[in-house]
């Protein structure tokens, strides 16, 4: 992992940028609150097909998101509401799309496991493991043979370094020196198989480095760190540093998706997990430090709820997009000679 | 002047990136061995190792960063050196190509060339020889082509490069040292209409890539015999041209499809049964057929001829169709 910061660093990293710390507190909390509500939707039927929640996560979006510039471009996964979130996607246009309404950022056609958005250059939203590993390789290439300083994060679980796409992509990434930083959020699962039931080597920082990729492993419910080192990791990658690999030690709080009894892991251990939740962590730490008091924390929970009672009533009153469009974005509306 | 397919295809991409500076070619070994079948040779050496780019054994790999890369604002040509590489890059071509602009509400449009060698008839065995272009013509949210004449190899390309989605180009094997005239300033053709290269007024003959000489062939033996068959070149496998097919069919009453795919879920199979659905009372006979054998294709020479299409096995069914029986010896 990074060199941990000593609780002496810690503390003055705090006290230097407290405004920087709460920030991020809230961004973890608005996925948190958004999921929140996710589930409760999917329970009432408002929200159908698969969801896949992020809660216990949160972290990692958080920090890494806070690193990247509007230029650059975010690839992820069918996990990926906080990432949308927190690139700048609306929270609106995130819960009307997964009520498959027009108003949804893929106006219904994508739902909750694609969303897209091109004003932030949000690659979506991809539900084949492994699947957008190739799509962040050729979106660098693009920006390297058009001589752009942009960087392409692309995140992915740790069941993603078992499949070949994701091997091709380090193996060309580092090859053409392209800008790329790969986000592994290794939650300790794929599904419901264990990390050391589906990878002969389970330290993914060291695989990934044998493709001559600059590799770390770093705390991922400790935000604090992810987006130190996710801040360091996209300078080396825009000056030049060629592509770059973070390994994000997290945890999924929930179930994979709506339909898992969570056979393979004992309530034991999530519940160990949730002694480490990066939200209560990092307000408990700041509570502590005088950095956050009462009225503090009632503001942020009081806007977060807002933003979510906002989007919940913007996609309750979206509407259909006509079944006679069911055709079109199939290929695109400009003539083609 | 006189050329070959496989230059009338290199000259399309020297073309392409001399006219567009984001369109550039990558795939296995497309620049420094000159490619699979020699289409890119010289072309490094004319553009340089960042526009034509030899890539590592990643079929999955390189199809997708073509995607990332036209998603990036980039017009890139992938080869993949042949369709049997291309089922390793299948992920890339069904789950992203075809699908990121619907996916995305119509935000994220994918201007991607794929090129790729296709067929069978050169002793390869089975890994090496199928036409599996029937089954990505299955896909929406691709186009998929079959350039079978000098003028479609030379002209296709930039056509495709024009379009705003994804463009798959089936160049079958048999077609790259065809050689014969083309004009000196052929250029890009369209990619939406089938072509009608012999005219006949008693049956139809349809078909595509590499199959055409083959027809054209019978259709000749045809005329010996007295039966004047039109061929049709479908040139876009998706989407078919559904208006020439229905016109030649109104015209001579009669069809054969020829389709190098196995018979099961064909191409062929969807063409014969859009005339039988929009055509059905113009036919005065059932659409006749012929496919490969369904055997993964033999490395025997004999087995090999015996597994795919012919100008033998044309001529009889077509002979079939019209009614004819076989020629008695000596006769024709």
């Amino acid at each position: 992992m990074t060199p941990p910061m000593t609780a002496e660093e810690r503390t003055a990293l705090i006290a230097a940028r407290p405004d920087q710390a709460r920030g991020l507190l809230r961004q973890m909390l608005r996925v948190r609150r958004l999921e929140e509500r996710c589930v409760e939707l999917y329970s009432a039927s408002k929200i159908r097909g698969f969801l896949h929640v992020y809660i216990g996560e949160e972290a990692v979006a958080a920090g890494v998101m806070s690193a990247l510039r509007p230029d650059d471009a975010v690839v992820a996964t069918y996990r990926e509401h906080g990432h949308a979130l927190l690139r700048g996607v609306p929270a609106t246009a995130i819960m009307a799309e997964m009520f498959g309404h027009v108003e949804g950022c893929c106006r219904g056609r994508g739902g909750s496991m694609h969303l897209f958005d091109a004003d932030t250059r949000f690659y979506g939203g991809n539900a084949i493991v492994a699947g957008g590993l190739p799509l962040a390789v050729g979106l660098a290439l693009a920006d390297r043979m058009l001589g752009r300083d942009r960087v392409t994060a692309c995140f992915f679980g740790e069941g993603a370094m078992a499949e070949g796409e994701f091997h091709e992509s380090l193996n060309l990434a580092a090859l053409w020196d392209l800008p790329v930083l790969f986000c592994c959020e290794n939650n300790l699962y794929a599904m419901g198989t264990a990390l050391e039931r589906s990878e002969s080597q389970t330290d993914l920082a060291l695989k990934a480095a044998s493709y001559e990729v600059a590799s770390w492993a770093v705390d991922g419910m400790d935000v604090l760190a992810v987006e130190e080192s996710a801040r360091r990791a996209v300078e080396a990658v825009r000056s030049g540093g060629g592509p770059h690999f973070l390994e994000f030690r997290t945890y999924r709080f929930r179930a994979h998706s709506m339909f898992d009894p969570e056979r393979y892991r004992e309530k034991a251990e999530v519940e160990h997990w949730m002694e480490r939740d990066p939200i209560a962590s990092l307000r408990a730490e700041l509570e502590a430090s005088g950095h956050l008091d009462a009225d503090d924390w009632a503001s942020i929970t009081r806007e977060v709820d807002a933003e979510v009672d906002a989007a919940v009533e913007f996609a309750e009153s979206g509407t259909l997009e006509p079944v006679a469009d069911l055709a079109r974005h199939v290929r695109s509306e400009r003539s083609t000679a | 002047m006189k050329t070959t397919y496989r230059e009338a295809m290199r000259a399309a991409m020297r073309d392409a990136m001399q006219r567009d500076e984001r369109v550039f070619l990558m795939g296995e070994d497309v620049g420094r061995y000159g490619g699979g079948f020699a289409v890119s040779l010289g072309l490094l050496e004319e553009f340089g190792p960042q526009r034509v780019r030899d890539t590592p054994l990643s079929e999955a790999g390189f199809v997708g960063a073509g995607i990332g890369a036209a998603l990036g604002g980039m017009r890139p040509i992938v080869e993949v050196m042949t369709v049997n590489f291309s089922l390793l890059a299948l992920d890339q071509i069904v789950n992203n190509a075809a699908t990121l602009l619907h996916m995305s509400g119509g935000q994220f449009n994918v201007p991607l060339v794929i090129r790729m060698t296709t067929g069978g008839g050169r002793q390869l065995a089975a890994q090496h020889s199928h036409s599996l272009e029937g089954w990505l013509a299955h896909i929406p949210g691709l186009r998929i082509l079959a350039p079978a004449t000098l003028e479609d190899a030379r002209g296709m390309l930039w056509t495709a490069l024009e379009d705003p989605d994804p463009v798959l180009i089936f160049e079958h094997g048999s077609l790259y040292n065809v050689a014969g005239e083309l004009a000196d300033d052929a250029g890009p053709v369209d990619i939406d209409r089938a072509a009608v290269r012999r005219t006949g007024a008693d049956v139809s003959i349809i078909t595509y890539g590499g199959t055409l000489p083959m027809v054209l062939a019978a259709a000749d033996s045809l005329a010996a015999e007295g039966i004047d068959a039109e061929v049709v070149d479908l040139r876009t496998l998706r989407p078919l041209d559904d208006v020439a097919i229905l016109a030649t069919v109104a015209k001579t009453h009669r069809a054969v499809v020829v389709d190098e795919g196995w018979r099961s879920g064909s191409l062929s199979a969807e063409v014969s049964a859009r005339i039988t659905e929009s055509a059905f009372y113009d036919l005065d006979a059932p659409v006749a057929r012929v496919c490969s054998e369904e055997v993964p294709v033999p490395y025997a020479k004999h087995l090999e001829e015996a597994a795919l299409p012919s100008v033998a096995r044309v001529v009889s069914a077509t002979r079939a169709t019209v009614g004819a029986g076989e020629p008695v010896a000596g006769h024709a």
